[in-house]
């Protein structure tokens, strides 16, 4: 044991695999990349090969431009993986979007699971996260204080369909990242019996068809740039965060403002985004889950990529276990959470 | 209390006015007494309850939660009252059917050793919004974007009163304002303030914009740097109470008990409050010598020594029962002239009108003014009656032309609320003799929302060290920061602080080892 600093390293731009020169998650070009998920800030493009889950190389092919069909690069479905300079690599549900996935790593005896983003509750849009006993567990910790208790999904869409049921001639624009969390909140309404069309900002439009390829069923969607501005009226309307308060957001009626994420728990959070419906809806843990997490997992020793590590790693002091902080950088990718 | 942190909520997410005022007009007319004035008092930051303060909070979190895991959690949210709403673990059982009276009657009985137990059995009490309802109510900073005078107009719509009249009522009548929802509701006369020494709003100022104002039209007097005051006596023959009221309405009699001891006359002055220093011959000291003595709940005799106030008089806005507000400015002070005699001179003296010829004479004038005290000049309208607030044309304010010097960031600590997610304050220093970097002031505001981003992204990015929410920069960029004065300060390293300081530009082009030098600054110190 402990002989794992020796084979992995963590370096701002990412984590290196030794003995395989596999980089996970490099924020830089490299030759050869292990991805956990699409998001702009584990996925980039100019790698050599990339090593991913079927439907992350799907979004990267989409999103980067990477080939997905190019034989240097390589898909594995969940459960399955490859071996490298002695290490062996495999990939597992993260829970946190399409094809977001785990990477276990085994080598020497030693097991170290690095999560990328995840989540522990339920989301039609993805495979729920799985618990993979390891050694060293490197989690994130986006939500890593405990002022962040995600409310139960269901409430929260709730609140959202009580919103358009209260003002009929106004429509209520969603801020949602364009990847997961948009398809994510559209699923949960058609969970909730909401089966009226919604419409999205052309920015979601190749997106949410690559989740419905990939048996997503979203329902029927609509252009906002196809749509009367009067047929609005009353409906849902989903949008890039960046496109919430935008000269966009003019075509519709009188547009109530909500966005869903994380951040939306802290009032002046959500004030200083000029929210007027904040929605606690993220794909990332909140603080029950990532201590639960760690408890589930039992590993040896959790290292904690990005977010309030501080928070995390003090939990960890408290119940005594070991954790250090691994500072990479540019992990901020605020708009996703 | 659901109603009430419901409220809250709405208004926290309302951004238009019209639409914070129907919110409010339909809490008031729809919630009972006393419920609605001990909410509006809280929304108008109206409430005090000294007891209970954040660091009752603090202590009280401690024993429910990880000291650290607060402290992190605080740092984040930026605010204390959220943080504890979202920290305190749900109680089983809670019931939420707390009442906003009940809960101010048990935080107006709390006595610095039980408060701590008595916040705790409310929260217990509470859902997460209630508690953050309950918290803000205890501790104040709302930040809901409802002013007293937003309040005061929705209470005049909801009851269909004239608002000048609520806005006269208002400071007379203390919360839950029982007679002012009474009268609003037709069911009891307008309340008689004839024997209340009450507050007034004052009469405020626009920055002046105008190239140019004839003087025939305005008249012109020093604006001095103190604090506003507006001291009230009432009742016939000199048997009522003396207050002092600072701008925003608030009573500051307690700590200057020397002028309410030598204001025996019945009538209202508006002035400035201000602390004689001996280095101007007994003339008005810099405001650094005012702030020995502002905020003070007890006033030793020592400090009444060595920091004497006075009061320099601007107005005269009622005497011997007489309402002068409605009169011209120039016949107020022909009443004022008259009246400030009748004060003791050891505390009131008249504030002298600039005798200029012409707007040229009045420009060289201010230009030449050196007195550490004098902030700039005013400009009264002359036929102006004292109304309150800022109307367009009456008053003019127009402050000397800042100083300015080039300092160097050196640390950025994270903003409260909207801003809590920004680097926005910032310490700057300038250079020793030894070449050392000291710190000489710190600033948070002059810039713009796009320069904010840009100084945020400016600090993560050149972060040497941090130290909770503060992060030591790499100290290369140069701030021109503006201030209104500089003073010597034994508190601080470098020997000075300033007053006022604000970043005016951000000097890209300036390397950092050309920034000012402390002796420069020393120079310009008064």
């Amino acid at each position: 044991m402990a002989k794992a600093r020796t084979w992995i390293e963590p370096h701002p731009s990412g984590i290196y695999v030794k003995p395989a020169d596999v980089w996970i998650d490099p924020s830089r070009p490299v030759e050869r990349a292990a991805v956990t998920h699409g998001h702009a800030d584990h996925a980039r493009s100019g790698h050599g090969s990339v090593f991913a889950t079927p439907e992350t190389l799907a979004i990267m092919a989409l999103r980067y431009g990477v080939d997905a069909e190019a034989s240097h690069n390589a898909a594995f479905p969940y459960g399955e993986g490859f071996e490298r300079g002695g290490v062996r690599f495999s990939f597992h549900p993260a829970g946190h979007v399409l094809g977001s996935a785990q990477i276990l790593m085994e080598y020497a005896g030693e097991r170290i699971v690095v999560t990328g983003d995840y989540k522990r509750r339920a989301d039609p849009t993805c495979a729920r996260f799985a618990v993979v006993p390891c050694d060293i567990f490197v989690t994130e910790a986006t939500f890593g204080l405990p002022v962040f208790r995600h409310p139960p999904t269901e409430g929260e869409i709730a609140k959202l369909i009580g919103a358009v049921r209260a003002e009929p001639q106004r429509s209520v624009l969603v801020g949602a990242y364009a990847l997961g969390k948009a398809q994510r909140v559209i699923a949960e309404l058609r969970e909730a019996g909401w089966d009226a069309p919604i419409y999205i900002h052309g920015a979601l439009e190749k997106m949410c068809n690559l989740y419905a390829v990939h048996g997503i069923d979203l329902g029927e969607l609509r252009l906002v740039s196809e749509t009367d501005k009067a047929e609005m009226a009353g409906q849902i309307v989903l949008a890039p965060p960046s496109a919430l308060n935008d000269r966009w957001s003019r075509r519709l009626p009188d547009p109530v403002t909500a966005m869903a994420s994380g951040w939306m728990r802290v009032r002046q959070r959500a004030r200083q985004r000029m929210v007027e419906l904040p929605l606690v809806i993220s794909d990332h843990a909140d603080w029950d889950e990532l201590t639960a997490t760690i408890i589930d997992v039992n590993p040896k020793e959790t290292w904690i990529t990005h977010g309030s590590e501080d928070g995390l790693l003090r939990w960890c002091e408290l119940h005594q276990r070991k954790a250090r902080a691994l500072h990479l950088v540019g992990r901020d990718l605020e708009e996703e959470s | 209390m659901k109603r009430f942190a419901a409220l809250i909520d709405r208004l926290i997410y309302t951004r238009s006015r019209n639409s914070k005022l129907a919110l409010i007009v339909d809490y008031l007319k729809h919630t009972p007494d006393p419920d609605r004035g001990w909410a509006i008092a809280a929304l108008t930051e109206s409430l005090d309850f000294p007891a209970v303060k954040a660091g009752t909070v603090r202590t009280l979190l401690a024993t429910r939660v990880d000291e650290d895991l607060f402290r992190l959690s605080r740092h984040f949210v930026g605010d204390t009252a959220e943080t504890a709403a979202l920290l305190w673990p749900d109680a089983a059982g809670a019931k939420d059917d707390l009442s906003v009276s009940q809960a101010v009657d048990a935080l107006a009985s709390a006595t610095r050793s039980d408060a701590p137990a008595i916040v705790a059995s409310l929260l217990d009490r509470l859902d997460a919004d209630g508690r953050y309802a309950l918290l803000k109510l205890a501790l104040g900073g709302m930040r809901v974007g409802v002013s007293a005078r937003l309040a005061k107009q929705a209470f005049a719509l909801a009851f269909d009163v004239p608002v000048d009249d609520v806005e006269e009522l208002w400071h007379a009548i203390p919360p839950p304002y029982a007679p002012l929802f009474a009268w609003g509701e037709g069911r009891a006369e307008r309340p008689d303030l004839a024997d209340v020494a009450f507050f007034r709003p004052f009469m405020l100022a626009h920055p002046l914009e105008e190239e140019s104002i004839d003087l025939a039209d305005y008249a012109a007097e020093w604006k001095w740097d103190g604090i506003r005051v507006q001291i009230v006596r009432s009742g016939k023959g000199g048997g009522g109470e003396t207050r002092i009221y600072s701008r925003g309405g608030e009573e500051i009699s307690g700590a200057f008990p020397e002028l309410v001891t030598a204001f025996d006359q019945d009538a209202v002055i508006d002035g400035e409050l201000l602390v004689r220093g001996d280095a101007q011959g007994g003339e008005a000291a810099s405001f650094n010598a005012l702030q020995q003595r502002l905020g003070r709940k007890v006033v030793s005799r020592k400090m009444l020594a060595d920091y004497p106030a006075f009061v320099r008089v601007y107005d005269l806005l009622g005497v011997d029962g007489e309402d002068l507000r409605g009169l011209p400015w120039s016949e107020r002070r022909a009443r004022l002239e008259a009246f400030v005699p009748r004060l003791a001179d050891s505390h009131f003296d008249l504030s002298q009108l600039i005798d200029a010829t012409d707007f040229d004479d009045l420009t060289e004038r201010r230009a030449g003014a050196r007195d550490a005290a004098i902030e700039g000049v005013m400009l009264k309208r002359r036929d102006a009656p004292y109304v309150a607030g800022r109307r367009a044309g009456l008053w003019y304010k127009w402050k000397r032309d800042p100083l300015t010097a080039d300092c160097v960031m050196m640390y950025a600590q994270r903003g409260n609320g909207r801003r809590a997610s920004f680097y926005s304050d910032y310490t700057f220093g300038c250079w020793s003799e030894t070449g050392e970097l000291l710190p000489v002031g710190k600033a948070y505001s002059g810039f713009t929302d796009e320069e904010l981003k840009w100084l945020d992204k400016f600090v993560r990015d050149n972060t040497l060290n941090r130290f909770g929410p503060v992060r030591e920069v790499e100290k290369s960029l140069v701030l021109e920061v503006a201030f209104d004065s500089i003073h010597a300060s034994k508190r601080h390293k470098s020997g000075l602080a300033m007053r006022f300081p604000r970043i005016s530009r951000i000097r890209r082009d300036k390397p950092a080892e050309e920034a000012d030098r402390i002796a420069t600054l020393l120079a310009m110190a008064t």
